[in-house]
């Protein structure tokens, strides 16, 4: 791992630039909703879920895909829609409900879908599941050797569909893999309190497919489990399960009061950051630091481009709300 | 047991509450009366719920009675349908109506089918509450209300406050009730501090226990000239349209529904042939919705032509878009029905 030099500067350029998302997000969201905070106002209406926290699942598995392998992800998809490639601007102006947004505005910023990259994500838990065993056995079909990916939480690992998505890629053996980012909350309830196995990876094993746990939000350690299980697909050997134990820095969504959760427990994991941690660790072993400076000053540039694009541009015209029902 | 009738009522005192208030008060009494009254769903406990409807709930009767549960809809839905069959009384929540895809065979084709079934031998007493409604930019998985999906499957009830006094009222009536009753609440009305309130929502609200009648829709105003329907939201846009048309001249009557199903058709057609002119206002989407039914029964069953086609206004049969320029253009308000009800005042029989 240590000998792949490009592999992890991208992926930490690709945390970067994904924290640099939603920390430019942080004062457009409130814009409107102060000193009272209505979701409804400002130009980021409705609910927000940031990623903070959470980009090493998106960086150590994206780090093995191709633009025709497919993702879906989840109601939190910015870091991962970032890490697949997802064209940067056109994910601003959707989340500002513009016209040149990826769906010019009709999604919003739990429905981004990019096909150029095979991107797509959903509001409803586990419910990409499904379409992402979908995608890979199309592949399969089709023979091609690309592979997709599913993005959950570890709340979604109780949904009837995670049950019955890993069983129908372990029948059909899809090149396809679960990627749970455990950040151990279903909104306010832990995981402790509501999943009978102490770890998800567990129930990989009763749909025979190999599970990997990974932890400590290890961008690393993500990187070696998604290639072992990558690997496997695309060479047509079937389906695997990884669990990342990662951390959520902020409520579920902007607002949360997060009164659920013990004191202190967001300060704790904030000096866990992954970000910091994961640069501390390139420079310990050599990584030449104005590299690095270089990588997130270009990976900050890049976001702050795709804002200005977003904030300039156009709303749509109502109208159009009525073109795209149908194909 | 029967109650008095809180619409006959003139309050005694001011007691302000929320729907969201007013919900979990209701609750919280009916637990206190009835050992067989549990609650469970997801982030209900502690958190007291996203829209606030357990609040003091989790502290008040411990972990028992109020249950949080995964984000298993399929089980625990499934479950309260086994409860409810036990004889155990189960509030459930499921946070959005958009998310009643996932576990909606336990819903319409077990909650919904008990009773008849078993020939009435089984009932199914269970409440199944539920956020509706959109127009704060959650987009089109956040933002549905499905009302007419609910009404449309036969052996449920379906409610929908528009202000907290109904919202006890009607959780009570739905808690005693022996057939499962799905209770909406829409989220413009419901009081929630981050999501920005409709006012009229906020009214007084009796402490002591009353029940709201299910399956009886309330003339929230009286009028003349055309009558209005609506239901959760869009009362209070009727509500405010009327005010407007008022300085013109017109004179609306308001029916708040209240039920979805059964629906009280009575009311409408008493109203309808008074006023001669009907107008159905609703924010689920246009076809096959609450005002395809209601014009269906007023022509069904009034033999004289109105003085002015029915007319329905509503979301249009297209998903509920993100963005807001199109969202609000989108959904009705209270100027598109002062608008429409100038339109329908001209002749046209």
């Amino acid at each position: 791992m240590s000998s792949n030099h490009s592999k992890r500067l991208w992926m930490y350029a690709q945390m970067v630039k994904s924290r640099h998302f939603e920390d430019m997000i942080k004062p457009a969201y409130f814009e409107g909703k102060t000193p009272v905070f209505n979701m409804a106002k400002g130009p980021l209406p409705g609910e927000m879920h940031l990623s903070d926290g959470q980009e090493p699942c998106a960086v150590g598995v994206c780090a093995h895909l191709r633009a025709d392998d497919t993702v879906t992800a989840t109601h939190r998809p910015h870091h991962i829609a970032i890490a697949k490639g997802v064209d940067l601007n056109a994910m601003a102006a959707e989340i500002f409900g513009k016209k040149d947004g990826l769906a010019g505005g009709r999604g919003g910023h739990m429905h981004l879908f990019d096909p150029a990259v095979n991107f797509s994500c959903s509001g409803i838990i586990a419910q990409g599941m499904g379409p992402a065993v979908g995608a890979a056995m199309a592949a399969k079909m089709q023979g091609s050797d690309a592979v997709a990916v599913a993005f959950l939480g570890e709340g979604a690992a109780n949904q009837g569909a995670f049950h019955e998505s890993l069983n129908l890629a372990s029948v059909w053996q899809a090149p396809v893999v679960f990627v749970i980012e455990d950040n151990s909350y279903g909104i306010s309830v832990p995981k402790t309190a509501c999943t009978a196995v102490a770890s998800n990876v567990e129930r990989a094993a009763g749909y025979a497919m190999p599970g990997h746990n990974v932890r400590n939000n290890d961008p690393d350690g993500v990187y070696e489990a998604a290639g072992i299980a990558i690997d496997r697909a695309r060479s047509g050997s079937g389906p695997s399960l990884i669990e990342i134990e990662t951390s959520r820095l902020e409520g579920h969504f902007m607002g949360d009061p997060e009164g659920y959760r013990p004191k202190d427990e967001v300060k704790r994991l904030q000096e866990r950051d992954p970000i910091p941690a994961y640069r501390a660790r390139l420079v310990t072993e050599g990584f030449d630091q104005m590299e690095l400076d270089r990588a997130e000053r270009e990976a900050r540039e890049l976001v702050d481009q795709a804002f200005s694009f977003a904030r300039g541009n156009e709303y749509p015209e109502p109208k159009e709300a009525f073109d795209h029902v149908f194909a | 047991m029967s109650l008095p009738d809180a619409t006959v009522e003139k309050p005694a005192s001011e007691r302000r509450l929320t729907i969201a208030k007013a919900m979990s008060e209701a609750i919280g009494q009916e637990m206190e009366r009835d050992s067989t009254v549990l609650v469970m769903g997801e982030d209900i406990g502690k958190m007291g719920g996203v829209f606030g409807t357990t609040t003091g709930l989790f502290e008040k009767f411990g972990k028992d009675r109020v249950r949080d549960t995964p984000i298993s809809e399929t089980a625990f839905i499934g479950a309260a349908v086994g409860m409810a069959a036990s004889g155990m009384r189960p509030v459930v929540e499921l946070m959005f109506v958009d998310f009643f895809g996932v576990c909606m065979d336990a819903i319409y084709n077990l909650a919904a089918k008990q009773s008849y079934f078993s020939g009435g031998k089984v009932s199914c007493p269970m409440v199944l509450m539920t956020s509706v409604g959109g127009g704060y930019g959650d987009a089109g998985q956040h933002s549905q209300c499905l009302y007419a999906t609910f009404g449309h499957l036969p052996g449920m009830k379906v409610v929908i406050p528009s202000n907290a006094h109904d919202a006890k009222g009607l959780m009570l009536s739905a808690i005693r009730d022996d057939n499962p009753v799905i209770f909406m609440f829409h989220k413009a009305l419901q009081g929630m501090g981050w999501l920005g309130t409709v006012a009229g929502s906020i009214n007084d609200t009796p402490e002591r226990e009353y029940c709201v009648p299910i399956g009886k829709a309330s003339v929230v105003r009286e009028g003349s000239d055309i009558t209005i329907v609506g239901l959760g939201a869009t009362v209070h846009q009727a509500l405010a349209a009327a005010k407007k048309l008022d300085d013109t001249g017109i004179d609306a009557e308001i029916v708040d529904l209240r039920t979805i199903a059964p629906l009280d058709r009575k009311t409408i057609l008493a109203s309808v042939a008074k006023t001669g002119r009907l107008l159905v206002v609703d924010d689920d989407y246009l076809s096959f919705g609450i005002g395809s039914e209601i014009i269906a029964t007023v022509c069904e069953a009034l033999p004289a032509p109105l003085k002015y086609p029915p007319q329905r206004m509503a979301h249009p049969d297209i998903p509920i878009p993100f963005t807001p320029v199109m969202e609000h253009f989108l959904l009705p308000d209270a100027g598109k029905i002062e608008s429409r009800v100038i339109a329908m005042m001209g002749e046209k029989t």
